[in-house]
């Protein structure tokens, strides 16, 4: 009947393990266990192997698997009344501990005390707590920590016990109150979810982007349910409630009852539930001591066993290896720690101490008043190398190299019993894997020498595998330590990905270790240690006992110019702890201007931002600087600024332009600039609709160029004027519609409306030049077709343009018939043109005969056809006299 | 000419890359806001946004309408593109906000719906935007983003930025907002095609973004690579200022002169495409039979398209005589080609016909003429009594104003009597508001009175009052393009811009540059740029440079890399640049065994830009 068979002291462990082949019923089990547990479940001390570092191991046999339950620490912390009468959050991934003694106290006079302990119970912040009566504790996925209150408020604080902020579960709340709450993690965040005096659950997925969900009302619930669970499946977030023997799942919009397969009503009412880290196992505990598992789809039963306790378990886990197919639950209650695995087997332990559990990816741990354990599976490759008289080739491995160490040639013979099988690789990479999952420095170090060893016979092994276990675990190791406190196995740590660690360092402010890891994991600075850097900085600029000088001076030193640390960020910190002179003496050392400037202004440090922009030559920086700035000061001041800084002014006038032209005018006013102030009249008397005013705005602009010494501008704008009234006044008379024409469109639209002696008129009173006049008149003349008028007045004066004008004007209204009559008034340079224009080539011929000019007569023949042949001749002749001569 | 390429000119880079970019970009931004959503774009924003992403992609993402966004209120917006908020501040922001959101946010309030608001700047967001939003009280209702759209790849070797106000907002009114963006062009490129080898400059705004982009490079990883860019060189468009002024007479530039072609397309009217439609045209290399005319002088053109057109008769005649056999070949192999290359060689014919019309006429002639004699300094005085007659002829209010331009900088400020004279018939014919674009052209430096003895003007004494202050140094800066002289004189003599009019030029078979106008005038910028890149720097040209008002620099770069790459040179105009100097440069590279890249802040022509620089509140 006895079953301690063999103590095993294989790879470092000390342990006992059962012998499976005698197990044939359950019974031995329960009749060895009622006995005497204590018997089969020593804890044995290793000190020797593990170097002084007092962890235990206790490794049992729960089939199919072999269950391993290590100590990670002994608790720093010194609890006076241990873990009873407390509320207690761990976070999982080795989080931080936070413990309200006596939450229900709620004399004034002594308030409960809230604690924050890192996972190795190393004091990290500790208050009284002030503020309502909590319900529940919980830690969001960012290490924060959420107070649920009994008024349905949550608080959340940091790490280091800083209030952050706070939400409410929904108004209703302060009148029913919060009976129960469960703060839970989905790939959404973290959510929260209560149910409340009224028998009505409250969901919110991610408080971060908090949406709350009131779900439906449960038929025949009084009071809180027995027990309940919140599921995260199919995107759904549903709660699971057992009301006495009924089962419910709770979603969005119903309430459905269910019954899991296999579940016989007669097992009793359900008064604990817990589903797995993964959402994807249910674990169902009645009271009559029956335990169900499944999976939480409730489609599949995966066992129930009797643990014959009928007590509800203060607490129950799940217990599994991801990917492993055997999991197992842990149940605790007071004084007892039960592990019932898939195939109906249990073990107890016994506990001194009240405990709480942590469910992890991999395992669960276990925290009392005095130390930690961790309770795994053991991976199936440890499983391999450590049972008794193991032949797998990394346990042969391991006993090689053992033996080498003992310059014993029994090395060769393992060796050569391994290489037999062509099997050595794989030892080397079992090694390794063990080697990775081992949480004991020593026994780590035996496996990687060990595989170490082995590599040496392979010739074409990548080492890479070996060299990245070795890295991480070095850097887990780190982590462990009992000062660090994060007690992360392989599984995990690969979970959770070396940036988060990283983050998680940094935000439990360890910046030299975070630093030392990056260096030595060799991360790119950008995302390592500069960002570790950031933080520190951010951090050190709050630390009020230094003064701002040694502060800029450490942080300068320190963070020198690592990429991508911005200065501006952490001088943006020290501005938020009120240290504005720390801050701009940051900002010196900040490269680039568009993040310097920013700040300055928030600092209200207006003039230095505006010559740091005006430095930087970014204009649209300065422009962000000068807007500010306009409605910072008041205008006189404002001015002033800009009258420093031109660069500034100019792009300021360059908006005034468009938005604000009063302004503009005092610009420039201020400036005494009166061309331009001109310039501003002019502009604005063409936005102006109503004559006088626009009279008036003119009449501005003249005095104006008058006292820039612009004579010219201001005659041009008196013409203007003149015109204007002028316009205005033929309007009335003959509603012409000439206002704001220019001159010569004015003088066109007089004659195109037979207006002549009004058009003679502005000729003279604007002294148009006659040549314009003339080429006006004959163009509107063509244009009207009036060939007897245009004939008259060729002949009213010499024409100042010429008479070739005449003849062009003609033909481009097609009259040849008018254009022949002015051919003759040409002048004689341009009489062989005239008589092309017409078309009339022997006319042209006999003009450039007679002036013997050889390009006139070249160009008239381009125009001959070969129908003219006596011209041509004519020509020819003409040329080759011309040429003798 | 096409043909005569150096066969060991080196390959351009791909540039279908940055569309690519541009693309997943605006994609990307899109996705933000999935499901439904409408657009709502920018009117300038229009034809950029189709080179990089047409009506099917937008739809791909859950685009579901499109909206042009002109200023009146809209009853549904999602996501809202506004625009590049256009040099004038935000004007079109705040038009474009204050207008459109609350009206279109009220609308949905108001209906009860919810939607969610979301502004795209491009190409990139000013701290000013958000101010607006702030100040409307809108800040929280819409969220922003960027779209950091730079580069448009017009062509195979053009490049735009897309920037039109680019010219006006730095050279007019010294706002240098759109440096930055320039230097983050550039370092998009040198982050896709560099490392540059070596990289020259001259003025104030090369200089800036240059200095912009140094600064992105020391803040963003550099990662080795193979260059695929050589050498750059970045021009502000202020150094030359009579090569744009010019008219221009090689088909590309001339078509832009009379059509505008805009993002590079073109618009041909009835007249052109002789039927009674409009055709919108892609102009770009894979128009055959634009690649191949695109460069020539207008004259040659017609005499090419005839022979193009003999020739595809040719083709098209071959088919008699075929057997079946072969008339089967023939359509499934040729004739589609034909036909397309029909139906381009026909429309290239129209145009050039049109512009025919246009362009051989007597006053175009005397146009040119006169445009000659003034770039030679030759018979100023005719010039004057031309440009005379053209604003009392009422031609044209741009062409008027473009000659005055020209003539005052090539005779450094015109005569006082002249300069008023001309300005007042100028004043008198087109309106006094003018006086405001006279006083921008004045500013600009465009055109100027020539001032009796060498007093200093009311602006320079005034920033040489401010120059003892440390931070009026950039002051000066901006505003020494006021008191610059221009020097073309000596310029032209100095790096023999005007080729010997003595000789007769054959357009045929072009000798230098000097072609592309007429072979009167070898334009200064791309002067610059062969005498740079002949010297490896400045050196030699210390002279010019002073005459140029300085600012020039030279950098050697990271990479030292021999291969052809170093022949591609890139080529930035700050402020624009025309086609003709986009011909000149592919001339030279031809030439030299260069392929040049031209980059651009937008294409630019004589019109557009005294346009930019008008003020009449008409």
């Amino acid at each position: 009947m006895v079953s301690v068979l063999t103590e095993w002291t294989c790879g470092g462990h000390v342990g006992f393990i059962l012998d499976r082949k005698r197990f044939t019923t359950r019974a031995p089990w329960r009749i060895l266990h009622c006995r005497s547990p204590d018997l089969l479940f020593t804890r044995v001390s290793t000190p020797a192997l593990s170097r002084g570092s007092l962890s235990s191991h206790t490794m049992f046999f729960l089939p199919p698997s072999d269950f391993l339950k290590t100590e990670l620490y002994e608790m720093s912390w010194n609890l006076r009344d241990g873990l009873r009468d407390s509320l207690v959050a761990a976070a999982p991934y080795g989080g931080p501990i936070a413990l309200l003694r006596e939450p229900h106290r709620r004399s004034p006079s002594s308030r409960p005390q809230l604690e924050i302990y890192s996972a190795s119970g190393v004091d990290i912040a500790s208050f009284p707590w002030k503020s309502g009566p909590v319900v529940q504790l919980g830690w969001t996925v960012s290490d924060e920590l959420l107070c649920i209150q009994e008024d349905g408020s949550v608080l959340i604080y940091d790490l280091f016990g800083s209030f952050k902020r706070h939400f409410t579960m929904g108004q209703e709340v302060v009148q029913t109150q919060v009976l129960e709450a469960k703060v839970f993690h989905s790939p959404y965040g973290t959510g929260v979810a209560i149910v409340t005096g009224s028998s009505r659950f409250t969901l919110a997925t991610n408080i971060d982007d908090l949406k709350l969900r009131r779900l439906p009302e449960v038929p025949g619930l009084q009071g809180k349910p027995s027990c309940w669970v919140v599921l995260t499946q199919d995107r759904q977030t549903k709660v699971l409630l057992s009301n006495g023997p009924e089962l419910y799942i709770l979603d969005n919009t119903s309430c459905t009852a269910v019954c899991p397969p296999g579940f016989s009503p007669q097992v009793g009412n359900i008064v604990q539930m817990a589903v797995s880290f993964s959402y994807k196992y249910l674990a169902l505990f009645t009271d009559t001591g029956h335990l169900w598992t499944g999976s939480s789809h409730l489609q599949d039963k995966l066992s129930e066993v009797d643990t014959k306790k009928t007590p509800t378990p203060k607490h129950m886990v799940w217990c599994r290896r991801p990917k492993s197919q055997q999991p197992s639950v842990v149940l605790m209650w007071d004084r007892l720690l039960l592990v019932a695995g898939v195939c109906g087997d249990t073990i107890q332990f016994p506990l001194e101490d009240p405990c709480v559990l942590v469910g992890e990816l991999d395992g669960v741990r276990i925290i009392s008043s005095t130390n930690q354990e961790l309770l795994q599976e053991v991976p199936l490759v440890c499983q391999d190398m450590f049972k008794i008289a193991s032949m797998a080739p990394g346990a042969l491995l391991l006993e090689a190299h053992r033996e080498y160490e003992k310059s014993s040639q029994k090395a060769d013979e393992y060796l050569r019993e391994i290489k037999e099988q062509s099997m050595l690789g794989e030892a080397v990479r079992q090694c390794v894997e063990a080697a990775g999952h081992e949480y004991d420095p020593s026994t780590q170090k035996s496996l990687l020498r060990a595989a170490s060893f082995g590599k040496c016979f392979l010739t074409d092994f990548s080492p890479d595998q070996f060299v990245t276990t070795c890295r991480e675990l070095r850097v887990l190791n780190g982590v462990r330590e009992n000062g660090v406190g994060l007690p992360l196995t392989h599984t995990q740590f690969k979970q959770m990905t070396l940036q988060v660690l990283i983050d998680r360092l940094v935000y439990r402010q360890f910046y030299p270790l975070a630093i030392e890891m990056c260096r030595y994991l060799k991360i790119p600075d950008y995302q390592g240690v500069s960002r570790v850097l950031k933080h520190w900085a951010s951090c050190k600029v709050q630390q009020k006992d230094l003064s701002d000088d040694a502060i800029a001076r450490v942080v300068c030193v320190k963070v020198g110019d690592s990429p991508g640390v911005s200065y501006s960020h952490i001088a943006a910190k020290a501005y938020e702890c009120g240290r504005t002179e720390l801050a701009i003496k940051l900002l010196d050392s900040e490269a680039r201007s568009g993040e310097q400037v920013p700040l300055l202004l928030k600092m209200k440090r207006s003039q230095l931002a505006l010559s740091k922009a005006v430095e930087s030559g970014d204009t649209d920086l300065v422009y962000t600087v000068v807007s500010y700035l306009k409605n910072e000061m008041n205008r006189g001041d404002f001015f002033m600024t800009l009258r420093n800084q031109p660069v500034a002014l100019s792009l300021y006038r360059q908006f005034c332009k468009l938005q604000e032209q009063e302004t503009l005018k005092d610009l420039y006013n201020q400036d005494d600039d009166h061309q331009e102030l001109a310039n501003y009249y002019v502009t604005a008397s063409y936005r102006e609709k109503r004559l006088d005013s626009r009279l008036s705005l003119l009449q501005s602009a003249i005095d104006e160029y008058n006292k820039a010494k612009n004579e010219f501008s201001a005659k041009m704008t008196e013409d203007e004027m003149r015109l204007l009234r002028f316009q205005r006044k033929l309007d009335d008379e003959k509603g012409a519609g000439l206002l704001g024409l220019s001159l010569q469109a004015t003088m066109e639209a007089l004659l195109s409306l037979g207006l002549h002696k009004q058009t003679e008129q502005l000729y003279r009173d604007f002294r148009v030049p006659d040549k314009r006049y003339w080429w006006l008149k004959l163009m509107s003349l063509a244009e009207k077709e009036e060939w007897e008028e245009l004939e008259k007045f060729s002949k009213s004066k010499k024409s100042p343009i010429g008479y070739l004008a005449f003849v062009d004007v003609c033909m481009k209204s097609n009259n040849k018939y008018e254009a022949k009559k002015y051919v003759s008034k040409v002048t004689p340079e341009q009489k062989v043109k005239a008589h092309l224009a017409v078309s009339d080539l022997e006319g042209a011929a006999d003009a450039a005969i007679e002036r013997k000019n050889d390009a006139e007569m070249g160009a008239i023949l381009s125009r001959c056809s070969a129908s003219d042949r006596l011209l041509i001749d004519r020509l020819n002749r003409a040329r080759a006299a011309a040429a003798k001569k | 000419m096409a043909h005569s390429a150096r066969r060991d000119s080196p390959e351009l880079p791909d540039f279908s890359l940055l569309k690519r970019l541009a693309r997943d970009q605006l994609i990307y931004l899109l996705e933000q806001l999935p499901g439904k959503k409408d657009l709502f774009i920018d009117a300038d924003l229009m034809s950029p946004l189709d080179r990089i992403a047409n009506v099917s992609t937008l739809k791909q993402h859950e685009v579901d309408k499109l909206y042009k966004v002109e200023y009146k209120p809209i009853v549904s917006i999602i996501l809202a593109l506004a625009s590049k908020l256009s040099g004038m501040f935000f004007h079109i922001a705040s038009c474009c906000i204050s207008l459109v959101v609350p009206d279109v946010a009220n609308a949905d309030k108001a209906a009860g719906r919810f939607r969610r608001y979301k502004i795209i700047f491009t190409p990139q967001k000013f701290y000013a935007c958000e101010a607006v939003l702030e100040e409307q009280g809108i800040f929280g209702d819409v969220t922003t983003d960027e779209w950091a759209f730079y580069l448009l790849p017009l062509d195979d070797d053009i490049i735009s930025l897309e920037l039109p106000e680019f010219f006006r907002d730095n050279f007019l009114a010294g706002d240098q907002r759109w440096v930055r963006t320039a230097g983050s062009a550039l370092h998009l490129l040198h982050t896709v095609y560099g490392p540059f080898s070596k990289i020259h400059g001259i003025g104030r705004f090369s200089k800036m973004a240059y200095e912009s982009w140094r600064e992105q490079v020391e803040e963003g990883e550099t990662k080795a690579r193979q260059a695929e860019i050589g050498k750059v060189f970045l021009i502000d468009r202020d150094v030359d200022y009579v090569t744009p002024l010019c008219s221009q007479v090689v088909y590309e530039g001339l078509v832009d002169d009379i059509f505008r072609i805009k993002c590079g397309c073109v618009e041909f009217g009835t007249d052109v495409t002789s039927s009674d439609k409009r055709v919108k045209v892609m102009l770009n290399s894979q128009d055959k039979v634009f690649d191949e005319i695109r460069n020539e002088h207008f004259s040659n053109v017609f005499g090419f398209l005839s022979q193009k057109a003999k020739n595809l008769q040719t083709a098209y005649d071959k088919r008699r005589g075929m057997d079946i056999q072969q008339i089967k070949t023939f359509v499934s192999e040729e004739l589609k080609g034909l036909k397309q290359e029909h139906r381009l060689l026909s429309l290239h014919i129209g145009a050039s016909e049109s512009m025919m019309k246009k362009k051989t006429k007597q006053d175009f002639q005397e146009l040119l003429k006169t445009e000659h004699s003034l770039l030679e300094g030759f018979e100023i005085r005719e010039c004057i009594t031309f440009i005379e007659e053209h604003i009392n002829r009422q031609v044209s209010m741009i062409e008027s104003l473009r000659l005055l331009c020209l003539l005052s900088i090539t005779e450094n400020g015109l005569l006082p009597k002249d300069y008023r004279s001309l300005k007042a018939q100028y004043l008198q014919s087109y309106g006094v508001d003018h006086l405001l674009t006279f006083a921008n052209l004045k500013q600009s430096g465009l055109l100027v009175e020539q001032q009796p003895g060498e007093t200093l003007t009311v602006m320079e004494s005034k920033v040489g009052k401010l120059v003892n202050d440390k931070a009026a140094g950039k002051l000066t800066d901006a505003f020494s393009s006021l008191a610059k002289k221009s020097h073309f004189r000596a310029l032209s003599k100095k790096l023999n811009l005007v080729p010997k009019s003595d000789e007769e030029y054959d357009l045929r078979v072009p000798r230098d540059m000097a072609y592309i106008f007429s072979g009167a005038y070898v334009p200064l910028s791309c002067k610059l740029v062969e005498q740079v890149l002949e010297r490896d720097g400045w050196t030699g040209l210390e002279e010019v440079t002073r005459l140029l008002n300085g600012h020039e620099f030279s950098v050697t770069g990271s990479s030292r890399a021999k291969n052809d790459a170093q022949r591609i040179v890139l080529v930035m105009f700050l402020g624009g640049c025309t086609f003709s100097e986009i011909s000149a440069l592919r001339f030279l590279g031809r030439e030299r065994g260069y392929k040049f890249i031209v980059v651009t802040t937008a294409i630019t022509n004589s019109s557009r830009l005294i346009e930019t620089l008008l003020d009449n509140h008409a």
